[in-house]
């Protein structure tokens, strides 16, 4: 009887999930996209391991596990910077390497950067949950059992496609990665609701740094600064949400919404980040600040 | 000149076209109107719509679709609606078990009101609802129609479990929660019917534009 191959997860590390490129298509019932909340480094490991973009990987948070698979892969950590082992051996982010069978992959520590994540050649096979491996934690589903990684569990792996030691050794060049920062400057676009803040809460959220909060997760990057002044109360009629959106409860302090986001949300909307901006929250730590920039709409 | 409806950029990848600022059913069918265009001359670059009380999100891939191009398209679908108030979903009644453990809160709402328990069921039951939205959590259901004389405040206090097919009041809406998950809505009853199952071929039993009876199971 042939057994699928596994990844078994032997340190989960601080929060790591099973996530595809998303559930899209759902969002008119309540479901958000979930996937990653750095699709440019999810999909920079997919694109070195010869995977489809919407290949199931990791995303590691914050502190990252140690794992290893029962037969020889071709994998890529992309994202965050970490110092990665295997067995004793250093191997860099952002390329392609062997791991081989019951060798130990290890995260060491963190230089920066908030999420990191592991593509392996064939990519994971679980279940698809409306049509998608993506882990929703706030519903409990998809993923693994809609859960974060534990110790001792088995992913099953679909077969390898390719010989990992020909294709091991290749590179995402520090050119064609996102523009990391601690402090980066977010391109927004204003509305829709930015009729719903008085003049003096407009310059502010322009002009000022706005720190990230500890609360933050894949929900929202909740920030913390100079209070954005409504008109209103700081409540309106619910409507649609996606990613990037930047909602302000009546307390004046900005949510960006992530891949997790409710589909629906009843606080202004002061501006929207751009798409390709938002691996750049992804990447955020608590107190690390932003600064947003308006662009006007691209023709 | 009415200022509505307008077309308004959410951020690179998305629009809303708003058609008012309130809370009626009026505009709730102009929403499911608009969407119904959509579906019957589906624009290219469309990846999924998400109708609200009072304007439709459209999203769609920026490498297929220009923002230029999406605004003018959904100018054009503007110009096919029909401005009829029809419904386009489907009649669904929903059984409901009313008041003790099922609906822990009937009793404070028919107090607040000074109606009976009796009576505030009676009002729920009466009217036709429309589904507004499906939001805040995966398959919950907004509802319009409920009657004025039953419109009561949120709890101070949201509990933090609120069983799946549980049916609240807040303000003057009403709906159906599909998961548990926390919630501050009160709850006057619960239905058995199953709102959310992944493995059923339409997972969600209620859709946006469907309308919904109660009746006392």
């Amino acid at each position: 009887m042939a057994t699928s191959d596994m990844m078994e997860i032997l340190d989960p590390g601080f929060l790591s999930t099973v996530q595809d490129a998303g559930r899209y298509g759902w969002l008119r019932y309540g479901v958000p996209p979930s996937g990653p909340l750095d699709a440019a480094a999810f999909q920079a490991a997919n694109t070195l391991v010869g995977n489809a973009p919407d290949a199931a990987g990791l995303e590691i948070t914050w502190t990252g596990p140690a794992l290893r698979i029962t037969r020889d892969a071709l994998i890529a950590v992309c994202g965050a910077d970490f110092e990665l082992r295997v067995g004793r051996r250093p191997v860099p982010v952002w390329h392609s390497i062997v791991l081989r069978a019951g060798e130990v992959l290890r995260f060491g520590a963190r230089q920066s950067g908030a999420r990191a994540y592991i593509a392996i050649d064939g990519g994971i096979a679980l279940p698809q949950y409306l049509g998608s491996q993506a882990t929703y934690l706030p519903g409990g589903f998809g993923g693994l059992e809609g859960r974060a990684l534990h110790t001792g569990d088995h992913l099953p792996l679909h077969p390898s496609q390719l010989d990992p030691f020909a294709e091991a050794g290749k590179c995402c060049p520090p050119s064609q990665r996102p523009p990391y920062s601690s402090k980066p400057i977010l391109r927004v676009i204003l509305g829709p609701q930015v009729e719903a803040f008085t003049q003096e809460g407009i310059v502010a959220f322009l002009s000022s740094s706005y720190g990230l909060s500890a609360t933050s997760n894949r929900m929202g990057a909740r920030l913390q600064g100079p209070s954005i002044a409504h008109t209103g109360t700081g409540s309106s009629i619910s409507d649609g949400v996606i990613a990037g959106c930047i909602q302000v409860p009546p307390d004046g302090q900005p949510i960006i919404m992530l891949a997790d986001h409710q589909s629906t949300g009843g606080y202004p909307k002061i501006a929207v980040v751009l798409q390709a901006d938002l691996p750049l929250v992804a990447q955020l730590l608590p107190g690390d600040q932003v600064r947003f920039q308006i662009v006007e709409r691209t023709p | 000149m009415s200022r509505y409806p307008r077309i308004l950029p959410v951020g690179d990848s998305a629009f809303t076209v708003e058609f008012g600022a309130t809370i009626e059913e009026r505009l709730v069918a102009q929403v499911q109107d608009f969407e119904a265009v959509l579906d019957a001359h589906p624009i290219p670059g469309v990846r999924e719509t998400v109708p609200s009380y009072c304007a439709l999100l459209v999203v769609y891939d920026p490498q297929l679709s220009s923002a230029a191009m999406m605004q003018l398209a959904l100018e054009q679908a503007l110009t096919r609606m029909t401005g009829g108030v029809h419904l386009v979903g489907r009649l669904i009644e929903i059984p409901v078990r009313y008041g003790t453990g099922d609906g822990p809160d009937l009793q404070d709402v028919a107090d607040f009101h000074q109606l009976s328990p009796e009576e505030v069921i009676a009002l729920h039951t009466a009217p036709t609802y429309r589904v507004a939205m499906l939001g805040f959590a995966p398959g919950f259901a907004y509802l319009v129609g409920l009657d004025p004389r039953l419109a009561t405040p949120r709890l101070a206090t949201p509990r933090t479990y609120v069983a799946p097919g549980s049916v609240g009041i807040a303000g003057n809406q009403t709906g159906v929660y599909a998961l548990s998950t926390p919630g501050g809505w009160r709850i006057i009853g619960r239905t058995s019917l199953v709102l959310f199952e992944p493995t059923r071929p339409e997972p969600f039993l209620l859709h946006a534009g469907d309308s919904v009876r109660f009746v006392q199971a």
